[in-house]
């Protein structure tokens, strides 16, 4: 069951894929955030989206995209280790985007998770972080939802076009399917080469694990370490209220939660 | 009290007459000193005290204060030395999270990060947005604080925020800006000003030394070694925080005034979630249940109307009135919560593991010399069912009044 598309009909979203990489074996595959970028595309303009890689045109793992029921993907030729900023924002001022959807950060490479800030820099458009769904758009104006952290979510009122990047709150991906990333078509198209400024001066190395925190034993003397080492929960730092009215404990409780704005 | 140290002529004249009935509780109780030959003297009688049955006592915990020093004042609580930055050769600014108000360990690893970038020369600054909560910034390490109180940082304003910045960057040009890498506002921010810098950040770097920064890359599989670039965007204990001195938190004013343009995101506020749905590992707001609820259906309308993620103790688990998934503690779920609020919970050790991470705890309990009482911020002793029925009331009734002032 496909889910959808809304009245959004003349819309023209563009979704910037990347290669990503199997956790474990390190396998070219599509990447886990641009997928669901995707699939939030496929949900707002269905077909008429445009998928767009700036890379190696050859590699396999980009019909993992096609499988998710696209014709086409487009491809700006780049070498490995260029820096795709400027093919890219040449690519999409000349296009008439008014939605880019991205992954938030890259699974291979620096993975810094610049590019949407730096296209959103060039083009002079707003961005949105962590966008989780489309709610309406109307009149050049589009409302959306932004995922937070711990599982909440803000409204934003945002002026289209904007550019948006989608974590992993978003719509989890469709599966790709063999047969139509055998039909899609890959379009392939020149653009310029920009080298990478960062690998001169930096290198990537395999990830080393991070040194564990030490527990620092600030105790002079054997009684505090004795202490340290047994205490149990540490006492007295509470409030305590004893003997009062179920109201004045509920309000004492309210003030409490309202200082620590829990409440909605 | 004063502690200039005066003399008592009665004591010194009783303390010379050894036939004085009070010559020996006047004898100075020095128990080790050095003598003129430079030897250590030590008297054994003098060490100890006569406990309650007449029997010679001694305390080595050092919880025994010696009769002897009875006429000092009271010592004072130890003050951490005070690092003082006159006149700082260059700033390293931090842009600190304040998740709920508060510094968080992450702000507070990036202070100590901050510290081993400016050395002595440099002062630390904090960019704090908004109101907040924290008063520990001095022993957290910021030697000055930069606080914009303006109506248009509230709330989610990630552009001006970044305009803010770079008013900052110009007055004060500082060495570096440390951001943390966190979901919490940081990491979006950071690279924001990044891309209006046109600075090419270090991103979740855990480690600076040398001038050379280490981050993880990609899916962080690899490190990225590099020069440690102006804008370091760093994870989570990238460095250790700040414990053993205090610092001067002196406020700071930017020259000119911040007027920020028209924002082309508009924060319409946050949107009610099913608290039910968020897994209760993550959680901000959990209301947990334990022995001494008796009324479980009232336990669940409070949970609605809080808005609270449920939990519960192993004990009420056991006993079916909770599914496992909301089992709290050691063999349950580790929760994270800002704030946890425990009903009728005792607080065996396996749960107070489990709460560990959690900010604010509250407990309501029957019983006031119960483990939970004691790790609780606030504790209300009294009956959980009718605290509970006195809680809804309220929040209804602070409600209905917020829907009248809006209407």
């Amino acid at each position: 069951m496909q889910p959808s598309p809304m009245d959004t009909t003349a819309l023209n979203v563009v979704a910037l894929v990347s290669i990503g990489a199997h956790p474990t074996s390190g396998r070219p595959r599509r990447a886990e955030q641009d997928a669901r970028a995707v699939e939030l595309g496929l949900r707002l303009a269905g077909e008429a989206m445009q998928v767009v890689h700036a890379g190696d045109a050859r590699q396999e793992a980009l019909r993992g995209y096609l499988g998710m029921g696209i014709k086409q993907l487009h491809v700006l030729e780049q070498p490995a280790q260029a820096d795709v900023l400027h093919a890219l924002s040449d690519y999409l001022l000349d296009s008439d985007a008014q939605l880019i959807l991205t992954g938030s950060q890259a699974e291979t490479g620096e993975g810094s998770g610049m590019l949407p800030y730096l296209l959103a820099e060039q083009l002079g458009w707003p961005i949105v972080v962590g966008l989780a769904e489309v709610e309406r758009i109307d009149h050049g104006i589009a409302h959306v939802l932004q995922a937070l952290p711990r599982g909440q979510r803000r409204r934003l009122q945002v002026q289209m076009p904007f550019i948006a990047s989608v974590d992993n709150a978003a719509p989890l991906a469709r599966q790709s399917a063999f047969g139509p990333a055998r039909r899609g078509e890959l379009t392939v198209t020149a653009a310029n080469v920009c080298p990478d400024q960062l690998f001169k001066e930096g290198q990537l190395q395999p990830a080393r694990p991070r040194p564990k925190r030490l527990k620092v034993i600030k105790a002079k003397t054997g009684a505090e370490r004795m202490k340290a080492a047994t205490a149990k929960a540490s006492g007295g730092g509470g409030q305590v209220l004893k003997d009062c009215s179920p109201t004045e404990g509920a309000e004492a409780i309210f003030k409490l939660l309202m200082d620590e704005g829990v409440l909605r | 009290m004063s502690d200039i140290i005066r003399r008592d002529p009665r004591a010194e004249w009783i303390a010379r007459n050894r036939l004085h009935p009070l010559h020996s509780s006047m004898q100075s109780s020095v128990t080790r000193w050095l003598s003129a030959a430079g030897v250590t003297r030590k008297n054994p009688h003098a060490v100890g005290f006569i406990g309650p049955n007449g029997i010679k006592r001694i305390d080595r915990s050092g919880a025994q204060q010696s009769s002897g020093s009875k006429r000092s004042s009271p010592t004072a609580e130890k003050q951490l030395p005070l690092h003082i930055v006159e006149q700082p050769a260059f700033h390293i600014c931090v842009v600190p999270d304040m998740v709920g108000g508060r510094l968080s360990s992450h702000d507070k690893d990036l202070l100590g990060l901050a510290h081993k970038l400016a050395g002595t020369e440099g002062a630390v600054v904090a960019v704090v947005f908004a109101e907040h909560k924290e008063n520990g910034f001095d022993t957290a390490g910021v030697d000055r604080i930069l606080h914009f109180t303006d109506a248009v940082f509230d709330g989610y304003s990630p552009e001006q925020r970044v305009q803010a910045l770079v008013r900052v960057e110009n007055q004060l040009e500082p060495r570096h800006w440390l951001l943390p890498d966190s979901r919490n506002g940081g990491g979006e921010l950071g690279r924001r000003l990044a891309a209006s810098l046109s600075e090419r950040p270090a991103t979740r770097v855990w480690q600076v030394a040398d001038e050379q920064s280490i981050g993880r890359a990609g899916a962080g599989q690899q490190d990225l070694h590099r020069p440690a670039p102006r804008l370091i965007l760093a994870s989570a204990e990238c460095a250790e925080p700040i414990s053993e001195t205090r610092h001067q938190a002196q406020p700071m004013q930017l020259q000119d005034a911040i007027n920020p343009s028209r924002s082309r995101i508009k924060d319409l506020g946050a949107v009610a979630v099913d608290p039910a749905l968020i897994p209760m590992a993550e959680a901000e707001f959990i209301l947990s249940g334990g022995n001494g609820v008796s009324d479980w259906s009232l336990f669940h309308q409070a949970a609605e109307t809080l808005g609270a993620t449920e939990g519960a103790s192993r004990v009420a688990v056991d006993d079916g009135f909770m599914p496992r998934n909301r089992q709290v503690g050691a063999t349950g779920t580790w929760v994270t919560a800002r704030v946890y609020l425990a009903v009728g919970i005792s607080g065996a050790i396996q749960h107070l593991q489990g709460i560990g991470a959690c900010d604010k705890v509250i407990a309501v309990n029957m019983d006031a010399n119960c483990d939970m009482v004691k790790r609780a911020d606030l504790s209300v002793i009294g009956d959980s069912a009718a605290i509970l029925q006195a809680l809804i009331a309220r929040i209804d009734a602070h409600r209905q009044g917020g829907i009248r002032d809006a209407a």
